[in-house]
């Protein structure tokens, strides 16, 4: 249990905290255990009354040991260390044994201190900040432009150029941090997060998609409205589509950027019989079919 | 390895021209390595002293080398009295 800390440093407990300063400070010129290396008590006396004013110089903790909430050495915090003469009373005091001239020391350094100084002086580059930005598929397939607001209430307008993935990082040069001493701005790094689509799936610059068509729409071919990227698009399905055939809509896929030609969309047919028809049913019962064929052929032995 | 960024990361009252003055002035001693100062635990406790004579104990700084002098003289005197075989404390 440590001692009261007011009868410690010698002040009434209504003392100011400027008369608690300028006690301890008394009692540290008296016993700082540096300045008294022949004296082994002295250092446990510092440390004491540097624990005792630590606890009275802080308001909050002092209002609470006035309290009675904590007691004096409850919240002790390791006070400094003193512990010089722990070094200069052994070998490695030599190091601060005769004095020599003290030019040298100054010349010594000189240009380490002056490579120092021109560093702290020299401009800095501003720092970079990072954001993530979420892109809708369509955008990041056809390219567009979308607005980032940073945390300061600026918009930055980011170009978002066709065919990009998520995770990669677009820099826009200059719109980071300011620069220091008339340094350059740093950058703004945006990690871009595509949205996955449910209808196409992505690969490389091509796109795939499957398409439903009816029977009627398989069998005898014809127009059908197709959604693409860039918007509703009419193709001529050729009579006997079946079921997996492919379609390719040439310069439909990821739209073309610099030099690289867009890609391609591809339809994957799926025939849907929908739902049932007495019509339909009644004519396939008397249908006699002109080739029959057996659609499971060659499944046989394949397995 | 203490470097002068170490050094000065370690006390938060430590500004380091105050540092870069007492070294060119030789209260705190210094090794250097390559382009780069590199201290000791010695010259840590040396800046923890000077730091409490300057912000404690309220020693200004033209008084700064008479203390760290006759402090210097102490510590030497003791190594020597123990170098002899005498306790300097019994």
């Amino acid at each position: 249990m440590a001692e009261d800390p007011y009868k410690l440093l010698g002040v009434p407990p209504d003392a100011t905290p400027e008369a608690i300063k300028a006690a301890y400070r008394k009692l540290a010129r008296k016993h700082h255990p540096d300045l008294n290396p022949g004296k082994p008590e002295a250092e446990d006396r510092f440390k004491a009354i540097s624990a005792a004013n630590e606890l009275l110089s802080d308001p909050e903790r002092r209002a609470r040991f006035d309290r009675g909430e904590i007691d004096a050495g409850g919240q002790e915090t390791p006070p400094s260390g003193a512990s010089y003469r722990r070094y200069a009373d052994e070998q490695a005091g030599a190091r601060y044994g005769q004095r020599p001239d003290a030019e040298t020391f100054e010349d010594l350094f000189a240009d380490i201190f002056e490579a120092r100084r021109r560093a702290e002086t020299a401009p800095r580059r501003g720092a970079d900040d990072f954001y993530r930005l979420g892109v809708p598929f369509l955008h990041a397939v056809q390219g567009a432009t979308e607005p980032l607001t940073l945390p300061d209430g600026r918009v930055l307008k980011v170009n978002i150029p066709p065919g990009i993935v998520t995770g990669q990082v677009l820099r826009l040069r200059g719109q980071g941090g300011p620069g220091i001493r008339g340094g350059q701005a740093g950058d703004a790094l945006i990690e871009v997060d595509v949205a996955e689509p449910k209808r196409w799936r992505r690969e490389g610059w091509d796109l795939h998609m499957d398409l439903p068509v009816s029977l009627q729409e398989a069998v005898l071919g014809g127009a059908v409205l197709v959604p693409t990227p860039s918007g509703r698009l009419r193709v001529t399905l050729p009579a006997g589509s079946d079921t997996g055939r492919r379609i390719r809509l040439r310069g439909k896929g990821v739209a073309a950027h610099g030099a690289r030609a867009a890609g391609d969309l591809f339809l994957t047919l799926r025939v849907v019989i929908g739902p049932s028809d007495a019509a339909l049913d009644e004519f396939l019962r008397g249908w006699m079919p002109e080739h029959p064929s057996d659609p499971r052929a060659g499944l046989e032995g394949a397995a | 390895m203490i470097t002068l960024d170490i050094l000065c990361a370690r006390f938060t009252a430590l500004d380091p021209d105050d540092l870069r003055r007492w070294i060119a002035e030789g209260h705190v001693r210094t090794d250097r390595a390559a382009d780069d100062l590199v201290f000791t635990e010695i010259d840590v406790e040396r800046v923890r002293l000077i730091l409490e004579l300057r912000d404690v104990m309220q020693v200004n700084e033209d008084a700064l080398p008479i203390v760290l002098s006759l402090l210097d003289q102490l510590y030497e005197l003791r190594r020597k009295m123990r170098a002899l075989g005498v306790e300097p404390d019994a």
